[in-house]
């Protein structure tokens, strides 16, 4: 469905490994996203200004990238909202319980060798993995 | 400067980069994601790069940094310390993961599609948020 964009792809990872060492040579934090999402909502007051300033980063980056080259794809729209809500409602909860996500356990955790962060990535990869199989491939949704 | 200022805007410039990343490695598009995740389908390995080019540059970079007595705008590096895998971090990543896999969002890239003008990233931010509320309601886990 998707073209293999190997260079785009990896330079966009390289950015993504920049912004996290950014964030650690400068605050001493882990760029984990859902923490810092969460913590911005109800962590401690003072550590909530940085949080937000991450998070409209996050937004500016992609404005910036976008005003400067196609994205290379056209948004998404009409994706049923029932598998949205669901979708979020199982990100939010497993990234509290699993204290973290993509960011925090998947770039960040494997690069410092942890193995919590090892394990969780796997989990995740794995419930993915056989998501989408029983969504696609059972289900037979068009997803 | 005051501290929390330079906090502040070293977080928006990680924001930005990280947002970048996301948007060049096109993982802001849900579409790219489900199809990384489409193992036995029409599967799309580019976002493997993506996950490669940070863990290299994470991995470097925080070697370099992590040696430094303390991160330039905070007085201690915070590094997660804890190291025992237990239920509740693999079954949370395992939830994390269904959700992933049914919507094509994890926290980061659901953030950053924002800047794709689209409501879809506004509807799955919103179940996210709630579910990481509805999830700090559950007893805290035994330390």
């Amino acid at each position: 469905m998707t073209a293999f964009t190997p260079i785009s792809a990896f330079l966009g990872g390289c950015l993504i490994g920049l912004a996290a060492v950014v964030l650690m040579a400068l605050n001493g934090r882990i760029a984990g996203i859902s923490g810092i999402v969460q913590g911005a909502v109800e962590g401690p007051r003072g550590e909530r200004g940085w949080r937000w300033s991450f998070v409209g980063g996050l937004v500016l980056g992609a404005v910036l990238m976008l005003a400067w080259r196609e994205p290379g794809f056209a948004p998404r729209t009409g994706y049923p909202p029932a598998l949205l809500i669901a979708a979020g409602l199982l990100v939010g909860i497993g990234t509290r319980l699993g204290s973290g996500c993509t960011s925090g356990h998947g770039v960040c955790g494997i690069a410092r060798w942890s193995v919590r962060s090892i394990v969780a990535t796997l989990a995740f990869m794995g419930t993915g993995y056989v998501t989408v199989y029983i969504a696609r491939h059972v289900a037979g949704a068009p997803l | 400067m005051k501290a929390g200022l330079a906090r502040d805007a070293a977080a928006l410039l990680a924001g930005a980069l990280f947002g970048a990343g996301l948007t060049v490695s096109q993982m802001i598009n849900p579409r790219k994601v489900l199809a990384f995740l489409d193992l036995t389908g029409d599967w799309d390995p580019s976002l493997a790069l993506t996950m490669g080019g940070a863990l290299l540059v994470t991995a470097i970079g925080y070697r370099v940094v992590l040696r430094r007595p303390r991160p330039a705008f905070d007085a201690a590096f915070r590094v997660p310390a804890r190291s025992e895998v237990t239920w509740r971090l693999v079954a949370g990543a395992a939830l994390f993961g269904v959700g992933w896999g049914l919507g094509g969002y994890c926290p980061g890239p659901a953030v950053s599609a924002v800047a794709l003008g689209t409501t879809e990233p506004w509807l799955f931010i919103a179940a996210m948020v709630a579910g990481g509320l509805l999830a700090g309601l559950l007893p805290a886990p035994h330390r």
